[in-house]
């Protein structure tokens, strides 16, 4: 009986898990892109703000920066609700990885495309959206899973923020039944699950990317 | 004569301590067939890359037709803005050694990518025109065909269709052939060869292929230490160079050819 009712409750945690995952994973992807083609494209200014974005992220912890939109930030003036404030927290901190990767991509796109691009009069922008960031978005695919995948463990600090998450379910239950050994190895369980099943999805997006009409097997360049 | 479509005014171009073109002087008529040749290193590849506005200048001046390369307030490297440039890139197009097409997209849509984009054609127009091209090319039958699947000659006469499809009035080729097994280089020096019977369109070849320069070309320049030696009639350039250095580069590459 316990453990039919242990497993509702962790199993409305790992809900609130997903949810949060999926959505500032998307956000995060869409920041990447924003910042590491501002890395690559920008103006000296443009690019220069895009790589503090990036080294100050990367070299803060998540949560310490969760905790300073929760509990500094209101002070200034702008308070979230919890779960805002953990999409935002945790979008901002990976979309910052994402960043390096998309850059690492567009660089990995030879010179002489962006010089066949340029003879055949596309704009800087066309160039971008159709010659360079098609051609490598799927090399990027990799790297973003492991990303995703990261973030979906980083969202175990948002139950420091309260919010009701796979963690902090697992707290609370602890607390109450005490059967740490339970209680942790079936969290450590879900976490593992849904990291499968979300590898899964990225690697079927990726295969399928691959099979499209438009990146035949065993291209090069 | 007529006033040429193409002139280099003593155009330097240093690329930091190193001077690659030393007061270049150099003019092209329309519809010319201009054959570069020289040693390596000595600025070939560079005239076509400034032509083409992938490599600024410093100093003199370079007009097409009645565009100068360089605006009055132009800033930047390219001391122009970029709708100049893309006005100028209007009437050049550059087919590389390297082919360079576009990996994802298949040949036809490497073809109608820029007409469409670029010159706003509409799809029918520009696809109708490309198979148009790709008969000329001799592949029509490779339409869906993406690049990793052709062969070296192959993918530089779709690289030729795909510079085609733009109409451009200036054509450069840059060593065309250089990177082809040397049983496909006879395809490609065909389609070359074709597109010199055009009249209209200038041309500006690089090459090692000295048998196929003298048959194209109705001029001929030596290059040395980014300047123009010599210059002439193939004839005269192949049978009886003046200059000492053009005599021992002519001697040295067809040794090299047999
Ligand atoms: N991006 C660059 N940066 C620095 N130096 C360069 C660059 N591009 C070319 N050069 C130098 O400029 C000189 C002329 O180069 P260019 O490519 O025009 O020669 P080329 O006549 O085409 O030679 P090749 O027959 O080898 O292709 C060479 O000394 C080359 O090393
Ligand atoms: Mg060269």
């Amino acid at each position: 009986m316990t453990w039919v009712h242990d497993l509702a409750i962790l199993t409305r945690g790992a809900g609130i898990t997903a949810i949060i995952a999926v959505i500032s994973t998307l956000l995060g992807a869409a920041i990447a892109f924003i910042v590491g083609v501002a890395r690559v494209e920008g103006g000296p200014v443009v690019a220069r703000i895009a790589l503090f974005y990036i080294e100050f992220m990367r070299g803060t912890p998540l949560l310490v920066k969760l905790f300073w939109l929760y509990y500094a930030l209101p002070l200034i003036g702008v308070s979230l609700d919890p779960f805002t404030t953990g999409i935002v927290g945790l979008s901002l901190n990976i979309g910052a990885y994402g960043a390096e990767v998309v850059r690492g991509g567009l660089q990995s796109v030879p010179d002489v495309q962006i010089e066949a691009a340029r003879a055949l009069n596309f704009s800087r922008r066309y160039t971008l959206l159709h010659i360079t960031l098609p051609q490598t978005v799927i090399e990027m695919m990799p790297a973003f899973g492991n990303l995703a995948v990261q973030n979906l463990k980083d969202t175990a600090l948002v139950s420091l923020i309260s919010i009701a998450d796979l963690t902090f379910r697992a707290q609370q239950l602890r607390n109450i039944t005490l059967d740490s050994a339970r209680i942790y190895t079936l969290t450590l369980l879900g976490y593992f699950v849904m990291a499968l099943v979300l590898s899964a999805v990225m690697r079927f997006l990726e295969h399928k990317a691959r099979r499209g009409a438009a990146f035949p097997r065993g291209m090069q360049q | 004569m007529n006033p040429p479509l193409i002139r280099f005014t003593d155009v330097n171009k240093r690329f930091g301590p190193l001077t690659v073109l030393d007061r270049f002087n150099f003019a092209v008529q329309p519809g010319e067939k201009v054959t570069l040749i020289g040693p390596s290193g000595s600025g070939k590849s560079t005239v076509l890359r400034i032509l083409m506005t992938l490599e600024p200048f410093q100093e003199g001046t370079l007009t097409l037709g009645d565009l100068s390369y360089h605006e009055p307030n132009g800033r930047g490297p390219f001391m122009a803005s970029d709708k100049h440039l893309r006005d100028l890139r209007k009437n050049v197009g550059m087919v590389f050694q390297s082919f360079n097409l576009f990996p994802h997209m298949s040949v036809l849509r490497n073809i109608v990518e820029a007409p469409i984009a670029v010159l706003d054609m509409r799809r029918d127009a520009a696809e109708a025109r490309a198979l148009e091209l790709l008969r000329l090319v001799g592949l029509l039958d490779k339409r869906d065909q993406f690049p990793s699947q052709l062969s070296g000659g192959q993918q530089q006469r779709v690289a030729i269709a795909r510079a085609m499809a733009m109409r451009p009035r200036v054509l450069l080729f840059d060593e065309p052939t250089s990177a082809l097994d040397p049983q496909l280089v006879g395809e490609v020096l065909g389609v070359i060869r074709t597109l010199a019977h055009e009249h209209d369109l200038t041309m500006l070849l690089v090459t090692h292929e000295m048998r196929f320069a003298r048959e194209i070309s109705d001029r001929v320049c030596f290059f040395a230490a980014g300047r123009i030696v010599e210059q002439g009639t193939p004839e005269r350039i192949f049978s009886s160079p003046e200059q000492p250095r053009t005599q021992e580069f002519l001697k040295s590459v067809l040794t090299g050819q047999g």
